[in-house]
């Protein structure tokens, strides 16, 4: 086989063509290598990578006995920069843990390994996972493989575009707003938020801890549910981390048939733009087709999504980035004459960017004291409603879809002068995270200038085996992928 | 200093920082034995390396539960771990997680010697920070120690001296020592206390401004620092001064307080539920198990000790001090034949104690015996040795190890109640010394001294004193009627 079509392989492809040799191991990893070489300057997607690192994983893949037991063997695995692994410095996109290599693999990255993945480098993202459009990378922005002047979304964008680019058939990324489903949308692939809880977020460097999820970014949602039976499951280390029953997902139309799914109206007013409003549309008319009921349902919370979310992650983010304070890993300004408050002080104005610090001083104010009623506290009580609000509509629908994004990719530099409008951009997003339920962005359209377009499916609590039996339905129906590529 | 002080009333209350004995850490599985190389006892969770996650460790809860049960505090159903957040070297994730508005437990509390009830305001769970090392040019930052379980128990400000202060707190001592969860060792830092010091005109009912001494590491300063820091106050506020809200730190050298910090720049800890870490619930059924596996407590003990071994209030109370001692005292009245649980009690809290005390020993595996005591305070009982003797054969018991019935017989050290060996002594000492004798005859009674500091040295102090006496008295007696 030819590397262009390996590399246009699923993982699922990989994993069943190696066992059947159809393809040797060294055949996976020389086509991605390469392409990797070739592709990723245009994309600045990796923050890290070295063909030596592969090599020691390859070496030590090819000394198992029972390659057929491990269900990723040989699947290369690219991961966002905020999950810790040993054998590769793990800098969350940021000046402050230049260089920085964790003493431990986070636990995703345990069961990858042991499930016979190659972690093939760690990809850019915005600053400590905060951004949406992957400009706030201290190692420059990421580039969208279907328009290099334009933004892949992030903050998880290195990822997605990667995965768009078919530098890797899987990418982990994290989502604490949207940072999976967005830039999955914006790069036409498919991103999964799982459930809250239900993959470990031991060595996940934390943004909002109450919001923060790993999950995969895929080119199919086969890829997608295998990739998150491998790394979800209960973790010892992780105190809020679930216990959840077996996955297998049973791969039939007549599952789509009579399922009540909700639109939710206040995502599809007038904040999207006219391809989004379109491509969305078609899609409720696929799903129609294939035997559901659709209607609009209303989620007025979803207003206040963005208020509650930019209170609860700022709060959690500036009490989480405490410890990056120069004394025992990362950045350490280097003036020996000054004193530990200035220490603290230069170190931390000299190791985070803009968007960082004004998070973390957002989220500061929003926890001082006398302030902490009005806004932390306000904002917890305004999520407990949420959630009630989304486990309402649940009672009477089986999902809820909308529109990943308002918007297809914007360009690069747009919108960064303009915050609060970059932040309006997640309001899809977000409310998944606040009521901690599974929700997924697969790809449902084109726009007029060639630019992917995403469908967001969430489901309710811990029911990701029905959301992506509905996602694989609709994807297998579309054959999206089959129509479209990027150029790179 | 009394007459300064008789102006104002003393407003005290304690906090109390007690380390539990659990083998790992609260949060992670590191050891929290002492000591050790900087850092051994350390991982990625102590550190707070960046995606590290803390996980309570559920033994920390039973020992929780055992105090709470012991002060006969209200345990909440559910409580919340919060972050205490503040910059230092020594708390690596610039926050510790501790409890804030839903405490573990609440009110319960402890009875003074005197009878009066102190209030306990909370009782809550956190985690200890490291420690900063200065060096002469560099500081270092040894994070043994972060992470390791404390208990932080609050009273109310209703202690109203020193000595209740530190009355309080050897109670409270002795209850975690007695419930074993902490070896409260008050040196290496285990068991530290922090006391909240203000003065109010006699009578009047707005409290003071108040200071907070930090780190009393004895029973005897927390008296020392209490009484210098009233006095410090006093004097500030006779002489028409105002007192500045500000942190204590007592230097045991000089005995005096100095301040630390303002507590006006003191920052705001910005608490807010740690969102790593669940809502703890506590149910019935685990309270159950824990209040069936309560062992009795130092103020049931001490009531007991009273009424069944009738010993003072003072001497119970000093021996449920600590629960060694008292396990110690109660095996020895086992062995009591003749000799009374009084005179056991008087020797082991005064000739033991010093010993265990000068040598280091525990009253567990201490070379003498509970049984060996009692043997020693039958012996007296029963009249074979005297009190006097009875150091000698102690002495010898602290030295060999031997017991008392081995090393009198050994030595010789049976005392002499035999009346005739007696009265022959006796008679030879009034015989060679007839101007004594004239003394005695002329009134001078206390010559009699004379005479016994004769017989007892010449039988090596082995005559039964009472015995040598009365024949003593009845020979000189015989004397006046005869002559």
């Amino acid at each position: 086989m030819s590397s262009t079509k390996i590399s246009s392989l699923s993982a699922k492809a990989i994993v069943s063509g190696l066992a059947s040799r159809s393809f040797a191991l060294d055949d996976v990893i020389a086509t991605f290598v390469e392409r990797t070489k070739k592709v990723c300057p245009a994309l600045n997607s990796h923050v890290f990578f070295s063909e030596e690192v592969i090599s020691k994983q390859v070496d030590a893949l090819k000394k198992t006995s029972n390659p057929e037991s491990y269900p990723l063997f040989g699947v290369p695995v690219l991961v966002k920069d905020n999950i810790c692994t040993m054998d590769m410095p793990t800098t969350c996109g940021s000046k402050i843990l230049a260089g920085y290599v964790p003493q431990y693999d986070a636990t995703v990255i345990s069961r990858l390994r042991n499930a016979g993945a190659v972690i093939f480098g760690k990809t850019n993202q915005d600053e400590f996972a905060m951004g949406s459009s992957n400009e706030n990378s201290a190692y420059g922005p990421v580039k969208n493989p279907w328009d290099l002047e334009r933004v892949p979304g992030g903050s998880s964008g290195g990822s997605a575009a990667a995965v768009a680019a078919e530098l890797v058939p899987v990418a982990l990324g994290s989502d604490t707003g949207g940072s999976i489903r967005q830039p999955a949308s914006f790069c036409g692939v498919v991103g999964l938020k799982p459930t809250y809880g239900a993959v470990s977020r031991y060595g996940l460097v934390a943004y909002g801890s109450s919001l923060d999820c790993i999950g995969p970014i895929t080119r199919s949602v086969e890829d997608a549910a295998m990739v998150f039976d491998v790394i979800s499951g209960h973790d010892p280390k992780d105190a809020t981390s679930l216990h959840s029953g077996s996955r297998e997902i049973p791969n039939s139309e007549a599952m789509v048939s009579k399922k009540r799914i909700g639109v939710i109206s206040e995502l599809i007013g007038t904040g999207n733009d006219l391809d989004t409003t379109h491509s969305f549309k078609e899609a409720v008319l696929e799903l129609k087709a294939l035997g559901a009921v659709v209607e609009e349902v209303s989620l007025p919370e979803i207003e206040y999504s963005i208020a509650m979310y930019y209170l609860i992650a700022t709060a959690e983010a500036s009490s989480n980035l405490a410890r990056f304070d120069g004394i025992r890993f990362g950045h350490r300004s280097s003036d020996p004459t000054q004193s530990l408050k200035e220490l603290y002080l230069n170190s931390r104005s000299e190791g985070f960017g803009k968007e960082v610090k004004q998070r973390i001083m957002l989220g500061t104010f929003a926890l001082s004291s006398g302030y902490y009623d009005a806004y932390y506290g306000k904002a917890l009580n305004a999520r407990e409603q949420l959630k009630s609000a989304v486990k309402r509509l649940f009672s009477q629908y089986d999902f809820l879809i909308s529109p990943t994004s308002p918007t297809t990719a914007f360009k690069i530099g747009e919108k960064i002068a303009d915050p609060l409008s970059m932040y309006l951009s997640d309001i899809g997003t977000i409310a998944a995270n606040l009521a901690g339920i599974p929700a997924i962005s697969i790809p449902c359209g084109m726009s007029e200038s060639r630019l992917p377009i995403g469908l967001q499916i969430m489901a309710p609590w811990n029911q990701e085996t029905s959301l992506l039996q509905l996602a694989g339905i609709y994807e297998k129906k579309l054959k999206w992928s089959e129509r479209y590529k990027p150029n790179v | 200093m009394s007459d300064l002080l008789q102006q104002f009333d003393l407003v005290i209350g304690l906090e109390v920082h007690c380390q539990l004995d659990t083998q790992s850490k609260l949060f992670c599985g590191c050891s929290t034995s002492f000591g050790g190389e900087p850092n051994a006892h350390t991982c990625p969770v102590c550190l707070g390396l960046p995606g590290a996650l803390p996980v309570v460790n559920k033994k920390v809860l039973d020992s929780a539960i055992a105090l709470a049960l012991a002060v006969g505090a209200d345990i909440r159903q559910r409580s919340v771990f919060a972050r205490k957040q503040y910059f230092y070297p020594d708390l690596p994730k610039g926050y510790q997680i501790s409890q804030f508005d839903l405490p573990f437990c609440e009110k319960g509390g402890i009875t003074l010697t005197s009878g009066k009830f102190i209030e306990l305001t909370r009782i809550h769970i956190e985690e200890d920070a490291g420690k900063n090392v200065h060096g002469d040019k560099n500081s270092f930052v040894d994070l043994n120690r972060a992470g390791i379980p404390l208990l932080e128990i609050v009273s109310t400000p209703q202690l109203e001296s020193a000595e209740e202060a530190s009355d309080f707190l050897r109670r409270l001592h002795s209850i975690v020592r007695f419930l074993e969860i902490s070896n409260a060792n008050m040196e290496e830092g285990s068991f530290r206390c922090d006391a909240n010091v203000s003065l109010k005109r006699k009578g009047a009912t707005k409290l003071g401004t108040r200071c907070e001494i930090k780190n009393l590491n004895s029973f005897r300063n927390i008296e020392r620092a209490i009484h210098y820091e009233a006095v410090r106050q006093a004097d500030i506020i006779v002489q028409g001064g105002t007192i500045i809200q500000q942190t204590m730190l007592f230097d045991a050298n000089s005995g005096s307080t100095r301040p630390m910090r303002s507590k006006e720049e003191s920052h705001d800890y910005r608490y807010f539920p740690d969102p790593d870490l669940p809502v703890l619930f506590i149910n019935e059924e685990r309270i159950e198990k824990t209040r069936k596996s309560l062992p009795e407590l130092p103020a049931q003990l001490e009531k007991r000790f009273i009424e069944q071994f009738e010993l003072p209030a003072v001497d119970a109370a000093q021996l449920t001090s600590d629960r060694d001692l008292a396990k110690y005292f109660e095996s020895s009245t086992k062995f009591l034949k003749k000799g009374t649980p009084k005179l056991a009690a008087n020797w082991i809290l005064s000739e033991l104690a010093r010993e265990v005390n000068d040598r280091s020993w525990t009253y567990m595996n201490c070379p003498v015996s509970a049984q060996s005591i009692a043997q020693l305070v039958n012996a007296i009982g029963e009249g074979t040795i005297s009190g006097k003797i009875a150091k000698t054969v102690f002495k010898s018991m602290v030295e060999t190890g031997k017991d008392p019935e081995t090393i009198i017989k050994e030595e010789g050290l049976v005392q002499i109640s035999d009346k005739s060996a007696i009265r022959t002594l006796v008679e030879r000492i009034v015989n060679e010394n007839p101007a004594q004798v004239a003394e005695f005859l002329s009134g001078k009674e206390k010559i009699i001294g004379f005479f016994v500091g004769r017989i007892m040295k010449e039988s090596g102090g082995k005559m039964n004193p009472a015995a040598v006496n009365a024949v003593l008295l009845s020979t000189l007696n015989s004397k006046k009627v005869g002559s």
